[in-house]
């Protein structure tokens, strides 16, 4: 016996009472039975009824693709019921990308051809939704007949559909244009509408279109002015605005045609000034059409006056109590200000306001219009704005906030005392959402401001005898204190206020930092080389300090103890040294990217300043103790034809790979190379002579979303078989920087990965410096590399997570 | 317009309207990432977001949320009244339309739908056209046979 099945909504109402999603799932399965048993032999009567049924289903996610035939057939049928709901499933289910979506091509054409003009318009509307290119060009000459049709119904759906079929057939732009001129001229809106937009459409693809079109401009200027003065239609208008949508697409188009062009701009600019001056903007429906006139305005040449208007009207948005429209000012704005400088700067004081705006989307573009907004004049009192802002603004904007302010403050700093106390602001409020540079940055720069030794050590040393829990503010400070500690309890600063300091009381302190639990690794690593600087400035014994010292030979860390056990050695076997060393260091050059490399390369995320000074103790003890340093210098190698066989039975086997010479000191992880190899190298010299030297690994790009690109290369230095370097490449040709970027690898077990730290963590927009990081992955067992990717950034102030397999690895990476 | 999503403040899609291509999987994804950003905004925020290259337009209507993906170049106001036209015409059908009157005739709601908006374009502005439309075409449903033209007259 065959259970009767459901109606559509009786079918609803057992879904919707289904308990559970496994309730619902029985109710579904059950029904889909049903459904496929009547599509084989059912009644065709009641075939749309059991597609109807199909469809909800379908909206909840469950699979529906075994209706698609039950589509075609509904199609096909001559019931207009069956018509109806056929296309609506083919618009549902039927996808470009499937070959059955073709086979609904000829029913199309017939029922444009032969239809009522309600068939007609589903065939039109069918078409315009899922229509593929090859349908386009198999129908573009029955649309361009149905253009000419008596019913006005059928014309505007013509027009419209045209429009798809140019988007997806652009060569079709030759069909369609010319029914456009007479097109123009008809009354009805809907058909005027679809025109307008068709025309845009044509003059977006093709500049011969465009200039045709242009001819059109009076005409346009027309019909826009008959709706904004006389043309009240009732049953067009929306609160008391004519026709708003036909409107804003005819002023959509005007602006396409006025774009660098004087004289269609001319014809414009009456009608325009007319527009922005008497539309009601007390609803919606006005600030549309008002903001189109804006931005028409804008965009192409008009007269200044005018473009001092629109500016001013979209200061007028900012004040609006509708916050869409203050959202759209704001966007607006933030476009015209690279263009317009001085006419946006006079809402600078709304847009300031409008940072305090508890709509987070709102805020965020008040913080970027504020910052395109300061300039050296205004610089002091922005500044004060913006880090108020910042103290009070939501986490995810204080980073781009931090970040912006220091840039802001980098190039219109009017002194460097301002400049560094802004920083050091910046960095009490916001210390861990500033950018790993910052702290070297403001070290660069006290470093080169003599002048203000005394006042940066004294407002530091307060600082942090407040508050040691902001590392890069104690970072700082802690340098600060070991290089001009002396000026602490020497002489005096006329720029702040007098304070008496103890040597005692400043030692305690920077205990206090080293022995916090609130301190990184890399603050701890400061705090000792302070101390220890201390040593020599202080007037008082060396005792406490070397205690400490001694105490941190046996710390856990391996990174200090190193330090503590060579700052101990100093005080023993080389004190008559330790002046020199430990004199104050001289002013490091700004250098952006070479601080980088270097840091790369030794492979340690502390800042360039301390690396100076660290690496010439390390120097000094390596000739002292003469131990080999991490450096690892390959012999250079250039084989003569005739000696070659000679050469390559004395020295190491191979040539030394790129990737090991540039980056001379490599991580101690790299393996010394082989020096007396004599005898296994004969049957790999052997080989070498007879075959071609080893192609490079192409480049492989594995990534790309909205211009952020990422390309891996891929080095195997010959003389270690198991090892592959692979650099990662992030480069970004959007307009948006890319921020906090992190990238994460993961590999088979049998692999050994190691990640060296990232050249940084932004990538700036417009094709900036790109970001570089190297990964080293040991594959002894020479198994088929597989890599996984995972990365994190913030990219138009969303955050995106990204985690992806690395599919078409060359086969020269691990065999 | 790329597409259109209606759904419920619990996040259950009531109707998808496509304009763009895309694959049944890239679909469900965009919907349900799409879903929980704008459910996850508050009540007193803007209409607006930017998400992926698209620009949002979302306005809540008692317990449905109507969200638009619009392209750069378009207007987010209009789009406002887009969508609150399309509201305006299905209270009209529906009389004082609910959530409930949705799911029950959501091909209705599409039908509906397509007279107002084509190819993600508006095609008629006038309420009263749209509506009218729609009536005739119910009526023409009710007869089972193929109707000749002289019997309907279209606007």
């Amino acid at each position: 016996m065959v259970l009767p099945s459901l109606k559509l909504q009786d079918l609803i109402e057992q879904i919707r009472g289904a308990k559970t999603q496994a309730q619902e799932r029985e109710v579904i399965q059950k029904e889909c039975a049903h459904i496929r048993a009547s599509f084989r032999d059912g009644d065709p009567l009641h075939r749309h009824r059991q597609l109807a049924k199909l469809l909800y289903v379908h909206m909840l996610g469950y699979p529906a693709h075994f209706g698609q035939m039950e589509c075609l057939k509904l199609i096909a049928s001559t019931r207009f019921t069956d018509k109806r709901v056929g296309y609506l499933g083919a618009m549902l289910l039927l996808d470009e990308r499937q070959d059955a979506h073709l086979l609904i091509t000829n029913s199309i054409k017939n029922d444009m051809s032969q239809g009522v003009p309600a068939v007609q318009g589903l065939a039109l509307c069918t078409l315009s939704t899922m229509g593929s290119a090859e349908m386009c060009r198999d129908l573009a000459s029955e649309v361009e007949k149905l253009l000419l049709q008596p019913s006005p119904y059928v014309r505007k759906k013509a027009v419209l559909t045209a429009v798809h079929m140019i988007r997806k057939v652009p060569e079709l732009s030759s069909i369609f244009l010319p029914p456009c001129t007479q097109l123009l001229r008809e009354r009805h809106h809907g058909i005027l509408l679809g025109t307008v937009t068709l025309i845009t459409e044509l003059c977006e693809r093709s500049p011969a279109a465009l200039k045709h079109f242009r001819k059109m401009v009076p005409q346009l200027v027309q019909i826009l002015r008959t709706l904004v003065t006389t043309g009240y239609s009732k049953e067009h208008s929306i609160s008391g605005i004519s026709d708003p949508f036909l409107q804003v697409q005819i002023l959509r188009l005007l602006r396409i045609l006025g774009r660098n062009h004087d004289e269609s701009s001319d014809a414009m600019n009456d009608l325009l000034a007319q527009v922005a001056t008497n539309t009601d903007t007390s609803r919606n429906a006005g600030n549309a059409v008002l903001f189109e006139t804006v931005m028409t305005i804008m965009d192409i040449r008009s007269a200044a006056g005018l473009r001092v208007l629109a500016v001013n009207i979209l200061g007028r948005f900012l004040l609006n109590s509708d916050k869409n429209i203050r959202y759209v000012a704001l966007t607006s704005l933030l476009r015209l200000v690279q263009s317009d400088h001085s006419a946006v700067q006079r809402h600078r004081p709304t847009v300031v306001e409008c940072l305090q705006e508890p709509d987070a989307s709102l805020s965020r573009r008040a913080l970027e219009l504020s910052l395109a907004l300061v300039n050296s004049s205004n610089v002091r009192a922005m500044m004060q704005e913006l880090q108020t802002f910042l103290s009070s603004c939501p986490p995810d904007l204080r980073a781009d906030c931090a970040s912006g302010i220091l840039l802001a403050a980098e190039r219109f700093a009017p002194n460097k005392r301002w400049h560094i106390d802004t920083i050091l602001r910046v960095l009490t409020m916001a210390g861990i959402y500033v950018r790993d540079d910052a702290v070297a940055n403001l070290i660069q720069l006290i470093g080169g401001a003599q002048e203000l030794h005394a006042y940066s050590v004294r407002r530091l040393y307060s600082a942090l005898a407040e508050d040691i829990s902001q590392q890069p503010t104690v970072q700082v400070a802690t340098w600060c204190i070991g290089e001009y500690g002396d000026l602490l309890w020497e002489g005096s600063c006329e720029e702040s206020e007098p304070l008496q300091v103890e040597e005692e009381e400043v030692l305690t302190l920077l205990e206090r930092v080293l022995q916090s639990h609130l301190s990184l690794p890399a603050t701890r690593g400061y705090a000792l080389t302070a101390l220890m600087k201390l040593s020599t400035r202080l007037r008082g014994d060396n005792n406490r300090i070397r205690q400490v010292v001694s105490v941190y030979g046996s710390c856990l860390d391996v990174e200090l103890q190193q330090r503590a056990v060579e700052y101990n050695a100093l005080f023993r076997k080389y004190d008559h040294m330790r002046a020199a060393i430990l004199e104050k260091m001289p002013v490091v050059e700004p250098s952006g990217p070479q601080a980088d490399e270097e840091a790369k390369e030794s492979g340690e995320a502390v800042p360039s300043p301390s690396e100076p000074q660290a690496s010439k103790l390390m120097d000094l003890l390596d000739l002292l103790d003469g131990s080999s340093g991490e450096a690892q210098q390959l012999p250079p190698m250039a084989p003569s034809p005739e000696d070659s066989l000679v050469h390559l039975l004395d020295l190491p086997c191979d040539p030394p790979a790129p990737a090991c010479s540039s980056s001379a000191a490599h991580p101690a992880g790299a393996p010394p190379l082989p020096v007396d190899d004599g005898t296994r190298c004969l049957r790999p010299t052997r080989e070498l002579l007879l075959s071609p030297t080893p192609a490079p690994i192409p480049n492989l790009r594995v990534f790309e979303r909205e211009g952020l690109q990422i390309n891996l290369s891929f080095v195997r230095p010959p003389e270690t078989p198991s090892l592959l370097l692979i650099t990662v490449t992030a480069t970004n040709t959007s307009g948006g920087d890319v921020t906090h970027f992190i990238c994460q690898a993961a590999v088979p077990k049998s692999f050994q990965l190691q990640l060296q730290p990232p050249s940084g963590d932004t990538v700036p927009a417009q094709g900036g410096l790109p970001m570089t990081q190297l990964l080293r992955i040991l594959n002894p067992n020479k198994a088929p590399l597989r890599l996984k990717l995972r990365l994190t950034y913030t990219h138009f102030g969303q955050s995106v997570q990204e985690i992806f397999e690395v599919n078409n690895l060359p086969v020269e990476t691990w065999q | 317009m790329q597409f259109m999503l209606l759904f419920s403040r619990q996040g259950k899609l009531r109707l998808q309207k496509w304009y763009v291509p895309l694959s049944d999987k890239e679909k469900k994804k965009i919907t349900r990432e799409l879903v929980q950003t704008v459910l996850a905004r508050k009540p007193k925020m803007c209409s607006f977001l930017e998400w992926r290259d698209l620009k949002i337009v979302y306005k809540r209507y008692a317990s449905l949320y109507f969200c638009c993906a619009i392209e750069d170049q378009d207007n987010e106001l209009i789009t406002l009244e887009i969508i609150h036209r399309y509201v305006e015409l299905l209270d009209k059908y529906f009389g004082s339309v609910c959530e409930l009157d949705i799911i029950f005739n959501f091909e209705k709601a599409y039908f509906i739908l397509d007279e107002f908006l084509l190819g993600g374009e508006v095609q008629e502005t006038s309420k009263k056209n749209v509506l009218k439309a729609i009536e005739q075409a119910d009526l023409l449903q009710e007869k089972t046979e193929y109707v000749s033209q002289q019997e309907v007259l279209w606007v």
